[in-house]
């Protein structure tokens, strides 16, 4: 079972509550999706306001909340945030979200190491978001990150793994939980992830704007389950050409 | 400094595109000047639907299916500028007004009970009656219950914006109404605004100030709107290389009726302001694009998903307005007379999501 932080998630697809038609059909999809750990901006809700729509209408007993810091541009403005978010019930746990170029909304790397070594201090569970940078991983699992959330392409592109080489890396090397946040636009690209040893991806996008949510976030469900099980089952590594099954590899000096 | 290529040459540039043209800046996975012009051009009205289905397929993806809702607020209808456009200028027999601190921001709270999180501050160019400090004390008295502030006013130096910005104003719209120089003087007859050099820098200036958005548009029914909306392509290209943090949006209104009764001789049409909204969309995929009350709610009922990603509701465009209904004095007559709760509605039954609150100001506030 995944685990973070010594918490313990039954799904390994976490749930994002933006870009939805109505808080109905978010719900609904979140509920297909089997999520049980989902994110909230804090720019969207009233923190003052318990009535608010998104935080009122998802079971706190249910899911667990992961607010985000979505919209800070410097790593003062996520703590700022973050502990008016601590202090209003907002809870220890924290996505941590960096993005000063509100156009590709990539995460500012220098910035989100800076806010994460804040926070672990003031006993956050940090959950920082990153571009797929190895090395930016282990120096935030070194400052106390819960776990990394590597995008696999820009935030609402559906483009799949383009970063997958790297998140290899950092799947290989790291020692928290690797989550693998944005750019997810089809099962299959969930599946990929999990195949290759994710933890766990966070989906939004691509659930959200769909046709059919609903059907979109079983069908999400469905893949990160898939791509879980065959990477416990042990997948054959991948090879750029084929082998023969007769391989002469040249051995016939060994006496 | 931005400048721009001869507006001749715009207007060329534009006329010239074919439909091939079109087709490559549909299919183009980066879009750039030329394929905007050519999405803007007589020859792209032929291809209206193609144009509507890319523009709504990028907006889904990147706003999802949602909406944000925002009113201004009018603060005075004082004015040192003669423009022939505008109810407020500086000739006209208009009841003038200037709200008291007191009194703007009771019609702010006006606004707040009705649900609204994101406020529009607007007023004439008369830096007398209203200076940097009166905006300045009253974005302290709102800034604790609103979401975002932005202001729409005279231009401002670049230290005055960042006065602003660390009292809580978030976000600066300032339009060159055109960029035809020879119109612009032709109906900026006096004040300060006939000034069309200083009035172009001044995003750059609120950008540079730290503002964390700054909107740009044009007035439509001045002059070509093809030329004029590429012109702010030209515009919002330059603004996005240099400023990285900032977001933009854009808007275009069209003319409405206001005291002066002046004419436009350049109609632009429903479907000519869609075929911009859609062609900026597709030329800049993350650029807000805005949509108010000067459009009939037909119009902007039917637009909901296909581009625009921002609407005002329940607007009145005189200052004190909300808290008496009778006062005239305003700068314009609006199109779209629902209430908030009326737009929201119509927003839901189309499928989308009316956000009330996309920002926080704990962002900006130390």
């Amino acid at each position: 079972m995944l685990s973070i932080a010594g918490r313990k998630f039954a799904s390994r697809l976490f749930a994002g509550t933006g870009k939805f038609s109505s808080s109905a059909v978010m719900i609904k999809a979140i509920e297909a999706s089997g999520a049980e750990m989902v994110t909230v901006a804090l720019r969207r809700v009233d923190l003052n306001d318990p009535s608010d729509d998104i935080m009122s209408v998802l079971d706190r007993e249910k899911y667990f909340f992961l607010p985000n810091t979505s919209g800070a541009r410097d790593a003062d403005e996520a703590v700022r945030l973050a502990r008016l978010a601590r202090a209003v019930g907002g809870g220890d746990w924290l996505k941590l979200e960096v993005t000063p170029d509100p156009r590709t909304l990539l995460p500012d790397p220098v910035e989100t190491l800076k806010a994460a070594e804040v926070l672990v201090k003031e006993g956050f569970t940090v959950l920082p978001y990153i571009n797929a940078d190895p090395v930016l991983a282990l120096r935030l699992q070194d400052a106390g990150a819960a776990a990394v959330m590597p995008l696999g392409s820009p935030i609402g592109t559906n483009q799949g793994l383009l970063t997958i080489h790297q998140l290899e890396i950092i799947i290989e090397q790291a020692r928290v939980p690797v989550v693998v946040d944005a750019g997810l636009g089809a099962p299959s690209h969930a599946a990929l992830a999990m195949e290759i040893g994710a933890d766990a991806v966070l989906v939004n996008t691509a659930i959200a704007v769909a046709q059919d949510p609903v059907k979109m976030a079983a069908a999400f469900a469905k893949g990160v389950l898939a791509g879980r099980e065959a990477f416990e089952a042990g997948l054959g590594s991948h090879r750029t050409e084929a082998s023969a099954s007769s391989p002469e590899t040249g051995l016939d000096f060994l006496r | 400094m931005f400048s721009l290529p001869p507006f001749s040459e715009l207007k060329e540039l534009v006329a010239s595109r074919t439909a091939g043209d079109v087709l490559h800046a549909l299919k183009s996975p980066h879009p750039d000047l030329s394929d905007l012009a050519a999405l803007l051009s007589p020859a792209a009205d032929g291809f209206l639907e193609q144009t509507a289905a890319r523009s709504s397929e990028i907006t889904m993806y990147r706003f999802g299916k949602t909406i944000q809702i925002y009113a201004p607020v009018y603060l005075s209808n004082f004015c040192t500028n003669q423009c022939l456009y505008c109810g407020f200028s500086a000739g006209n027999r208009i009841d003038r007004r200037k709200l008291s601190l007191e009194e703007a921001e009771s019609e702010a709270m006006i606004l707040h009970n009705r649900g609204f999180n994101h406020i529009l501050l607007v007023s004439g160019d008369a830096p007398k009656a209203m200076g940097v400090d009166y905006f300045e004390a009253l974005a302290l008295r709102l800034r604790e219950r609103f979401a975002s502030v932005s202001i729409e006013v005279q231009p401002l130096e670049t230290d005055e914006y960042a006065r602003l910005f660390a009292a809580g104003i978030t976000g600066v719209a300032v339009y060159q109404e055109t960029y035809e120089q020879k119109t612009y003087k032709e109906i900026h007859l006096s004040g300060k605004k006939r000034d069309y050099e200083y009035r172009i820098d001044i995003p750059a200036r609120a950008a540079e100030a730290g503002m964390r958005e700054v909107g740009i548009g044009v007035l439509l029914g001045l002059s070509d709107w093809r030329a004029d909306a590429l012109a702010l392509g030209f515009h919002l290209a330059w603004l996005r290389k240099r400023f990285w943090k900032t977001a933009f949006t854009v808007s275009f209104p069209r003319l409405r009726p206001a005291e002066g009764d002046f004419t436009s001789s350049m109609d632009v049409s429903e479907r000519n302001l869609a075929q911009m909204l859609f062609a900026m969309r597709i030329f800049d995929q993350d650029v807000g694009l805005i949509l108010s009350t000067r459009e009939e709610s037909r119009f902007r009922d039917g637009m909901i998903g296909l581009g625009p990603t921002r609407y005002s509701a329940g607007s009145c465009t005189a200052p004190g307005g909300y808290g008496n209904p009778d006062l005239t004095g305003e700068q314009f007559s609006i199109g779209d007379h629902r209430l908030m709760a009326e737009v929201c509605s119509d927003i839901k039954n189309r499928g989308f999501d009316p956000v009330c609150k996309d920002w926080d100001m704990t962002f900006q506030l130390h």
